[in-house]
């Protein structure tokens, strides 16, 4: 019985009450942004998860019409994943040149992420409106479904990553390194660099792997 | 200068002590032009080679083949996530990296239990099945 009485309120209130409840050590976080843009970032994994699974599942689903080794053209993209690529590296030297606090520089930089990712989106859209001419629309087949949604996802979620890098430049431009505008930048090579793996994804499981006998 | 004027602490302190140290605004790591260079020389390499064995058709076997390039995928992700993203056990007290692993295990159930849930159930409504189904006591 001397034990629980020990653990009672009573016997905590003698001993230092932040000491007893509170790990001293641990810090607040200042600025809980970029952890909620993360858990963000690991919702809209999820998102890509359920796209992914449903082209597992219906990605040979052809309905007597044409076929990934038919329809997709690896050339171009191998081009398309070189400029998402080569956005991703532009953007992190944006990043570098915002630590050394060089406006010109980072809006250089990032003028160039934006040029890239938009030869992305420009290719992309080009394969899908060819695709659609051919008569291989999201219509076709359960493949042709699948595949539209999941990479149209992935070509949305670039899109909205280039509006947001304009509306940035011009907040920068604006307001320079202000601590918001820092964060923001940080958030935005999160989301920039995110989509890069997603793609990964997308090439390797969707394009390479389709084009397999 | 007037990009100084919002971010004293960091423009100034950041010295000696910047490591474990959370008093300056960004908790980000910090990145290096090293660090951006190899993750970039590495993804061209994970890339390129597995566009080159697709391409090229270096493996009779296609499922091989499949197999080599999904381990070069993410061998590739892992690469993006660390020189990139910056992942590591340390930012924000390893409350990114414990939303990254319940995230991974969250889609892997997700896509291997679609793809065996759906695989098998295809394989049992198989029209054949049906005949065999008014044998079955």
């Amino acid at each position: 019985m001397s034990d629980v009485s020990a653990l009672s309120p009573q016997g905590a209130t003698g001993a230092n009450p932040s000491a007893r409840y509170y790990l001293t050590r641990e810090h607040h976080p200042e600025n809980g942004t970029l952890l909620g843009f993360w858990l963000y970032l690991m919702s809209d994994c999820l998102v890509f998860a359920a796209l992914f699974a449903v082209y597992g599942v219906l990605g040979r689903s052809f309905a007597a019409g044409p076929s990934g080794a038919d329809l997709f053209d690896l050339r171009l993209v191998a081009l398309n994943t070189s400029l998402l690529l080569l956005s991703s590296i532009t953007y992190g030297f944006a990043m570098l040149e915002m630590q050394r606090n060089k406006v010109r520089a980072t809006l250089t930089w990032l003028f160039v992420t934006g040029l890239l990712g938009a030869g992305f989106i420009g290719i992309e859209l080009y394969e899908f409106a060819h695709m659609i001419h051919e008569g291989a629309g999201p219509q076709r087949s359960a493949f042709l479904s699948s595949f539209f949604a999941l990479v149209g996802t992935h070509g949305l979620h670039v899109s909205f990553g280039i509006i947001w890098l304009i509306v940035l430049m011009a907040q920068v431009t604006r307001h320079g390194f202000i601590a918001e505008n820092r964060r923001r930048l940080m958030c935005l090579s999160m989301f920039w660099h995110f989509l890069d793996v997603v793609w990964i994804g997308v090439f390797t499981f969707v394009y390479l792997m389709g084009t397999l006998p | 200068m007037s990009t100084h004027t919002g971010t004293p602490d960091n423009a100034t302190d950041h010295g000696a002590h910047d490591d474990h140290h959370h008093g300056h605004d960004d908790s980000a790591p910090h990145a290096t032009f090293k660090g951006y260079m190899t993750g970039f020389v590495l993804s061209v390499i994970l890339t390129a080679i597995p566009f080159w064995m697709v391409m090229g058709n270096v493996f009779e076997k296609p499922s091989t083949t499949a197999l080599v390039i999904l381990g070069f995928a993410a061998v590739q992700i892992v690469v993006h996530m660390i020189y990139f993203l910056h992942m590591n056990a340390k930012i924000e007290h390893g409350w990114s990296m414990l939303a990254l692993i319940f995230t991974v295990v969250v889609v892997g159930i997700t896509l291997t239990g679609s793809l065996w849930v759906m695989y098998h159930m295809n394989h049992n409504m198989m029209p054949g099945m049906m005949q065999d189904m008014h044998k079955v006591p």
